[in-house]
């Protein structure tokens, strides 16, 4: 049996006294693609940046400390060689004012560093990138003029320009209009089904989770449901996930009103 | 003017300014672009309590003020990292216990020290080969590391994303710290630890309001600087002002052209 694109193995984290994550336990088969939903600090980025190496880079404050295992394509996450993990963050961590064109972002996620000079092949291949998501028109935009649904557009082109087994999306549509949305999940709907390639995102939009998703992730620090949308999106796992699953809300799921 | 390069102590002035306009404006557009103009003030005044501990115990300054402002450097950057605290906090922090070590040392130092006085405002005319010689190393050393400049702007851009590609994010924020102390106190001597920051943040400034890419700012706050540094000297030749002084004025200026094309 082909081993899982990804695994966590009892997998904590604690940043200080708070216990961001709970004895994870789960594996994604390559090829799938997972929904991960959550009421807001359920540790969904940080299951996310777990899966980057990042945990323990990234933080400031206080000390960190994990346990349990994780395993990219079978490795730790560390040592997955470079390319085989796209990502595409939440919140962009750049300054507006940083001078940059997106084709140069798109070029940085090919060579891993910030471009001074791009050459024809690369030019090429970001132009293929951009065109994909349907953002080539932006390639020589000022970055820090885009919108947010235009950077989410740039950021995806930068995050699959290498053609990654591995796609991690933080909320890849906040921002995004609704005909961008639609277009989002087509795209990552027609790589997936084109490289095989295994997604997992975040998303606070259970209607997209069950339309495009082959699994869903309940997480709330630790694992509340895990499994097929219709099975997972249900009244009791959200409610224990979220406390409630909202009021005046009505989603129908798998035939089961909830709200 | 031009009479005025044939003298030997001119050709080193204009040689001492345009290493230092190059090398601080090089660094210049990583720390303005990281939000961190605050420290080239901070490192000046470590490079100060430096120069007075080098005075106070009879050796060269800039031989003490040097491990003292890449520590202090380093320092800054570690606690940067490792806490909560703003980086403008962080600077502050050490900006003000180095001002108070070098009152201190001065304090402690029998006499009047003309010499101390002369490290505040600097003095590019007096700029000796051996002043020009440590320079050139530094320069050479900057020269040798331009490889990292991806690295450091890929970092400088979004610091997450580097360190998702595996970047050695910390070390090169190390490194670039102690090579921007490394810079002020070669710099100390010839325009001033009161002038120092200017160098490091206005060609920067400037070119970011000039530029689209990044690769771009970094060359013009390079050109910004060392253009600056021949009508300044110009200036202090010609209508006997400080140099130092005459060059910041001039970087200014090119400042408030560049805003007002804007």
């Amino acid at each position: 049996m082909a081993a899982p694109a990804v695994e966590f193995e009892d997998y904590s984290v604690h940043f200080g006294e708070f216990q961001a994550l709970q004895e994870v336990s789960l594996q994604v088969p390559e090829g799938a693609y997972v929904a991960i939903v959550g009421p807001n600090g359920a540790g969904k980025s940080t299951l996310l940046k777990a899966l980057l190496g990042l945990e323990r880079g990234a933080m400031r404050d206080g000390p960190i400390r994990t346990s349990g295992r994780i395993r990219v394509f079978g490795c730790p996450p560390q040592e997955v060689p470079p390319g085989w993990v796209g990502y595409v963050p939440q919140v962009k961590g750049f300054d507006r004012s940083f001078p940059a064109l997106a084709i140069e972002v798109v070029v940085s996620g090919l060579r891993q560093h910030w471009p001074f000079w791009i050459g024809r092949e690369e030019r090429r291949q970001a132009a293929e990138a951009l065109e994909k998501v349907g953002a080539l028109h932006l390639s020589n935009r000022r970055l820090g003029r885009l919108s947010g649904g235009e950077l989410q557009r740039v950021y995806l082109a930068r995050s699959l320009i290498r053609r990654p087994r591995l796609l991690l999306l933080d909320e890849p549509a906040t921002g995004v209009d609704v005909v961008g949305e639609t277009d989002l999940y087509r795209h990552l709907e027609a790589y997936r089904a084109e490289s095989g390639a295994t997604i997992l995102m975040i998303t606070h939009d259970w209607e997209a989770a069950q339309h495009h998703a082959s699994a869903v992730l309940v997480l709330n620090r630790r694992v509340v449901g895990y499994g097929p949308p219709a099975k997972v999106l249900c009244h009791e796992c959200l409610s224990q996930a979220f406390g409630h699953v909202g009021h005046a809300h009505q989603m129908l799921l798998g035939g089961v009103e909830v709200g | 003017m031009l009479e005025a390069l044939q003298l030997p102590f001119m050709q080193r002035a204009l040689l001492a300014g345009l290493l230092v306009g190059g090398l601080a404006s090089y660094l210049g557009v990583m720390v303005v672009q990281r939000r961190l103009s605050f420290l080239g003030d901070g490192l000046a005044h470590a490079a100060f309590a430096g120069v007075a501990l080098g005075l106070l115990l009879q050796q060269e300054p800039l031989w003490v003020a040097i491990p003292f402002a890449v520590g202090v450097s380093l320092l800054i950057t570690w606690v940067r990292e490792k806490s909560s605290l703003g980086d403008d906090t962080a600077i502050g922090i050490f900006f003000a216990v180095s001002v108070a070590l070098g009152v201190l040392f001065m304090s402690l130092r029998q006499g009047f020290a003309p010499d101390a006085v002369a490290y505040l405002f600097g003095s590019i005319l007096t700029v000796t080969p051996t002043d020009l010689g440590v320079m050139g190393l530094i320069a050479l050393g900057v020269v040798l590391l331009a490889p990292l400049w991806r690295y450091w702007a890929y970092a400088t851009f979004d610091r997450e994303l580097a360190l998702a590609d595996r970047q050695p994010v910390m070390l090169h924020d190390y490194l670039l710290s102690a090579l921007i102390a490394l810079v002020v106190v070669a710099s100390v001597k010839v325009v001033g630890i009161v002038l120092i920051a200017a160098f490091v943040v206005i060609p920067a400034a400037t070119a970011r309001l000039l530029s689209q890419t990044f690769a771009a700012m970094t060359l013009l706050a390079v050109l910004m600087s060392t253009l600056s540094v021949l009508p300044g000297l110009a200036a202090a030749y010609l209508l006997d002002v400080p140099a130092g002084s005459a060059i910041v004025l001039t970087q200014a200026l090119l400042f408030a052209l560049a805003l007002l094309r804007r």
